[in-house]
């Protein structure tokens, strides 16, 4: 716990004065069931890069989506939406 | 120029606030409100204030809507009374945590249920924790002086907190004296525009109102109590600067031949006015009692308070709001609580008064404090006495 900041050390009025800093939210530990993308399957269509609520698809050089699993929470959407049943959710094992 | 005019404290304190130049008001217009913002209305309507005047829905969203224009550098106001306050509740304490300069007068009313629109001190006593600054003032002079100081507290860097400038519905906030307006020149050098360190501006993008989670809410929190603690010597500091300006000096509290009194009567308000005869005339009948009115109430400048109550055998707190359920009114028990530890201390006794508006007159305070000292020489009977209620009887 001792690199959380004293109450002096941060900027008043419960302010955030570093744009982007969400960046530094890593959400991953929220996640139970983890999206797997099978580009056997996938179609390129991008939905899930549409759908997903957290910005965490992103598509790679080769066109494929990828997730960026530092900020995925799991929550299945993209697996939910993809009409071509390419995203499987697997339980982590922790 | 200085102008000297009859106002009533509700104009007294839209006088201020147009001298004051400010930015933005927001406020819902219908009852509970005053003419505080009727006035401020026409002040803008007929230009002789630029600024933008919000018609809002609710007090909700008045405070809501000078929130945001005060995190964009704005200078506010509002007003509001009584229920509006009520509804405002939960807006108070996003005021003060965003740590915004806004300040609002309160026409101090009581709160339903029954239906009554008359002053006591309800309202504000049941926001009294919010993190504002709040200023209890007892004529339109000092209404119209404290606007002026409350913007120049609030926007002080070491500071940055809303205030709050309490003052009796009707009794004061209807009521016309002479007042005198101060100009607005000297009223813009007394209290200059300041630049914040945190607003809202597209070109350096920050996030105002952050969410926290229980690992640094208490932190932000904390950072509040702290400004607070440095709000007794910058009034001080302010009250100097404006004596040096318009020659007049308020202080943080008024004590009235409290030096070598038995009794020391405590009152807020308008209350606290009529008390002073009530004191003058128990002193003729050879009663050693003062009266002690608070004018700083949040943060309450304890050690001040103290040095002057201390010295009294029996402290008469006459409370203008109900604690329902509580060990007697509010502000009896922020009096009680400040003596808790010491070995040597005066009795207190706690009169509620003034319930819905009903009449606190010269000879009810008389009686009080004639109650009080009975109570010092025959040993204290009962603690919290809710003065006046037919029906109840406490044989003193």
């Amino acid at each position: 716990m001792s690199e959380l900041k004293k109450w002096f050390e941060l900027p008043i009025g419960c302010t955030n004065i570093e744009p982007g800093s969400s960046l530094n939210n890593i959400t991953a530990g929220w996640r139970v069931f983890t999206p797997v993308i099978d580009e056997k399957k996938c179609t390129k269509c991008y939905l899930c890069w549409a759908f997903c609520p957290e910005n965490a698809i992103k598509i790679a050089d080769d066109g494929f989506p990828k997730t960026d699993y530092r900020y995925c929470k799991g929550c299945g959407i993209c697996s939910n939406e993809c009409p071509a049943k390419a995203i499987t959710m697997i339980r982590q094992e922790v | 120029m200085a102008q000297r005019m009859a106002l009533s404290t509700n104009y007294a304190i839209a006088y201020a606030v147009k001298n004051c130049d400010v930015d933005v008001i927001a406020a819902y217009p219908i009852t509970p409100q005053t003419t505080v913002v009727e006035r401020l209305s026409e002040f803008v309507a007929n230009g002789e204030l630029d600024a933008e005047y919000i018609p809002v829905e609710s007090e909700h969203s008045a405070l809501s809507a000078v929130i945001g224009a005060s995190a964009a550098g704005a200078r506010v106001f509002t007003a509001t009374a009584s229920q509006g306050l009520a509804l405002m509740h939960e807006v108070l304490f996003m005021a003060s945590g965003m740590r915004l300069p806004i300040v609002m007068s309160i026409a101090n009313r009581t709160l339903s249920m029954p239906l009554n629109i008359h002053n006591d001190h309800q309202d504000m006593m049941s926001s009294r924790d919010c993190g504002w600054i709040q200023i209890y003032i007892s004529s339109a002079q000092e209404a119209h002086d404290t606007v002026i100081q409350a913007y120049r507290l609030a926007e002080r860097l070491d500071i940055l907190l809303p205030v709050c400038v309490c003052y009796d519905g009707y009794v004061l906030s209807h009521t016309y004296e002479p007042v005198e307006v101060r100009d607005k020149q000297k009223v813009l050098e007394y209290t200059p525009r300041v630049e914040r360190p945190h607003v809202l501006d597209p070109d350096k993008p920050i996030t105002m109102g952050v969410m926290a989670l229980p690992n640094y809410t208490y932190e932000f929190k904390y950072q509040v109590v702290d400004a607070l603690k440095r709000v007794p010597k910058a009034l001080e500091e302010v009250d100097a600067e404006f004596a040096d300006k318009f020659g007049v000096k308020y202080g943080l509290y008024e004590e009235y031949m409290c030096s070598d009194a038995d009794v020391i009567m405590i009152a807020l308000g308008a209350i606290a006015s009529t008390a002073r005869l009530a004191i003058d005339n128990l002193r003729s009948k050879g009663f050693r009692i003062g009266l002690f009115r608070p004018r700083l109430y949040r943060p309450i400048p304890v050690e001040l308070w103290k040095s002057v109550l201390r010295k009294a055998k029996m402290l008469a707190i006459v409370d203008r709001a109900i604690a329902f359920g509580g060990c007697g009114g509010p502000l009896f028990s922020d009096v009680a609580t400040m003596f808790i530890n010491d070995s040597e201390r005066p009795l207190m006794i706690n009169f509620i008064a003034g319930i819905g508006g009903r009449d606190v007159t010269v000879r009810d305070l008389e009686q009080m404090g004639l109650m009080a000292f009975k109570s010092l020489e025959e040993g204290l009977k009962e603690q919290c006495i809710y003065f006046g209620v037919r029906g109840v009887d406490y044989g003193l």
